[in-house]
């Protein structure tokens, strides 16, 4: 069941903006041993939030997010691992965000709610492991954006993680990125029922915009391959309608998909993650700052994990992470996983993939520190 | 494969070549066997390189540091004169880019050991001549199904040595685990070599 942190002294996030206070929701699975080291994060991507496996009650529909990767026996084992999920800061989950009320006018943020970043997340996180009594995590895991801070937590808290699980990520965007991100913003902010962000007084939500974002994110999660497979050419009615109503399976499938998004998802978050995604950099937008001096103080061990169709994300991305481990001379392993399932690959069960997050989780118990 | 005493042997031969604490790169690292016993045996620390899922789990299992990489490729991701050895153990007879990997394993390490099967071995050479391509412990394969597509006798290695400029360092020849010195190229089955760039 989820829980809420609440933190009362005033947070001064990498933009200068300053929260009063926020408050977190997270949920733990599992049990935190005597000598507090079984402790799992795991980070969430763009829409994902703190429920990340198990079923609320018998009448949910479907489990957590990572419910294939988390939960009794499966490779992220919380019979042995305490696991905690966490939504966070700006999300729209419950944890404190665009839609929350701000408490110096009462009325929701909107778009006076702060831009933060993957550095805001880490220090956010900090505090919630103070608050939880861990001092040390024995693996912070993320896949996407979740990998990025990951591997964010091993520059910032060395001492802090014992491991680090990269999965799906990247150390930075490339321009086609950040490209797709503001394709995706723009559709957002151009709705009419944007408001400048502080839609919430008008009793609407940009939900035009936001099924539009989601559409072209979802294009970039899948590979050409897997939607060929899925989809093809096939039309719903068998035959050409020539109008612009749904005819492909393709269109059926992303305006549902677009649809189911835009009911439950806050729009001002989805504009808050991706400019998150834009800014992170462990090199901090040095451009003579190498990737190799950047992770230069972690000491974790590292589990990074690419897979093969992954155009969002490319595996030649996660490469860029272990040759600057390697020139760090840290303990590292990477996988690249065969897969047909594009970025989205990352949340599918595969037996491969998850026989080896498996067998680094059971390292991990065995070896204490990396 | 080899048999488990073989195996053994060949790992203690390539213990006896590096020195204490080195940094190695175990190129076709297969389970990581051989990083585990240089760990255990010589303080040894490293990565493996390996291209097969199975053998990249087998290696996360034993706690073996591996990165997954086509060795045909090149070793581009990682940084000259990182490493103290590079280890190629029985596996450059079944690379395609033979010279490639030669080059890319002294741009990356100080020193190289290779090892190979000899296929100027008497008993290879006797089933040449009686009119069969040999097969063997070391060589356990059919001519159609071997991996094995750059097979070499110790001279002929040598020699390729000779034109990339590659000095031997030290040549250990062996048969079932023990060392041989009286006519290597004939009566030893296994060939270890440490090497290194010349500049």
């Amino acid at each position: 069941m989820p829980q809420t942190a609440r933190f009362e002294q005033p947070l001064r996030l990498r933009s200068g903006a300053v929260l009063a206070r926020y408050e977190l929701v997270y949920e733990t699975y599992g049990q935190l041993n005597a000598g507090k080291n079984n402790a799992v994060l795991v980070c969430h991507a763009l829409s994902g939030d703190h429920h990340v496996a198990g079923y609320y009650s018998e009448q949910d529909k479907r489990p957590g997010w990572w419910d294939n990767m988390i939960g009794p026996g499966k490779p992220i084992d919380t019979e042995r691992f305490f696991v905690i999920g966490v939504n966070n800061l700006g999300g729209c989950h419950g944890s404190t965000g665009p839609a929350s009320i701000d408490p110096a006018t009462n009325k929701p943020y909107g778009a006076s709610f702060p831009v933060v970043t993957v550095d805001d997340w880490i220090e956010t996180q900090a505090q919630l492991a103070d608050y939880l009594g861990i001092r040390q995590f024995a693996a912070v895991v993320g896949g996407s954006l979740g990998g990025m801070q990951a591997l964010q937590w091993s520059i910032t808290y060395p001492e802090r993680i014992r491991h680090a699980l990269v999965i799906a990520a990247a150390p930075k965007l490339t321009a086609q990125n950040i490209a797709f991100n503001d394709v995706a913003r723009q559709a957002i902010i151009t709705d009419p029922d944007f408001h400048g962000g502080n839609y919430y007084a008008h009793g609407v939500t940009p939900k035009r915009g936001l099924r539009l974002a989601r559409m072209l994110g979802h294009i970039t999660y899948l590979s050409d391959d897997v939607m060929g497979s899925k989809f093809g050419r096939l039309l719903r009615s068998g035959a050409f309608q020539f109008n612009y109503e749904v005819e492909f399976e393709i269109e059926s499938y992303l305006r549902y998909q677009g649809d189911k998004f835009a009911e439950s998802f806050d729009a001002n978050t989805y504009l808050l993650m991706t400019k998150a995604l834009d800014y992170f950099d462990p090199t901090h937008h040095q451009e003579e700052a190498s990737l190799t001096l950047a992770l230069k103080p972690a000491v974790a061990g590292f589990l990074v994990v690419a897979f093969t169709t992954d155009w969002r994300f490319a595996p030649e991305r996660s490469r860029e992470i272990v040759k600057a481990l390697l020139d760090n001379e840290r303990n590292v392993t990477y996988a690249e996983i065969t897969s047909s399932h594009g970025h989205d690959a990352f949340l599918m069960p595969d037996p491969h993939y998850h026989e080896l997050v498996r067998a680094y989780m059971g390292r991990i118990e065995q070896g204490g520190a990396a | 494969m080899n048999a488990h005493a073989d195996h053994r042997a060949d790992f203690e031969t390539i213990a006896s070549l590096i020195a204490d604490g080195a940094k190695v790169l175990d190129l076709g690292c297969g389970d990581g066997s051989l990083l585990k016993y240089l760990k255990q045996t010589r303080k040894a620390w490293g990565y493996g390189v390996e291209i097969a899922d199975e053998k990249v789990l087998a290696c996360t299992k034993n706690g073996v540091n591996v990165i997954q990489t086509d060795l045909e490729t090149g070793l581009s991701g990682f940084e000259s004169g990182s490493f103290d050895y590079v280890i190629l153990s029985q596996t450059l007879q079944a690379m395609k880019h033979t010279e490639v990997i030669m080059r890319e394993m002294l741009r990356v390490a100080k020193q190289a050991i290779v090892t190979f099967p000899n296929f100027g071995y008497w008993r290879h050479r006797m089933q040449v001549i009686s009119g069969h391509m040999p097969v063997s412990p070391n060589l356990p394969y059919q001519w159609y199904n071997t991996p094995n597509i750059h097979l070499c006798t110790l001279q002929d290695f040598e020699a390729f040595c000779a034109t990339l400029n590659v000095r031997i360092l030290q040549r250990i020849v062996m048969h079932r685990g023990q060392q041989i010195s009286l006519m290597p190229n004939l009566l030893g089955s296994l060939a270890v070599y440490r090497v290194e760039q010349l500049s």
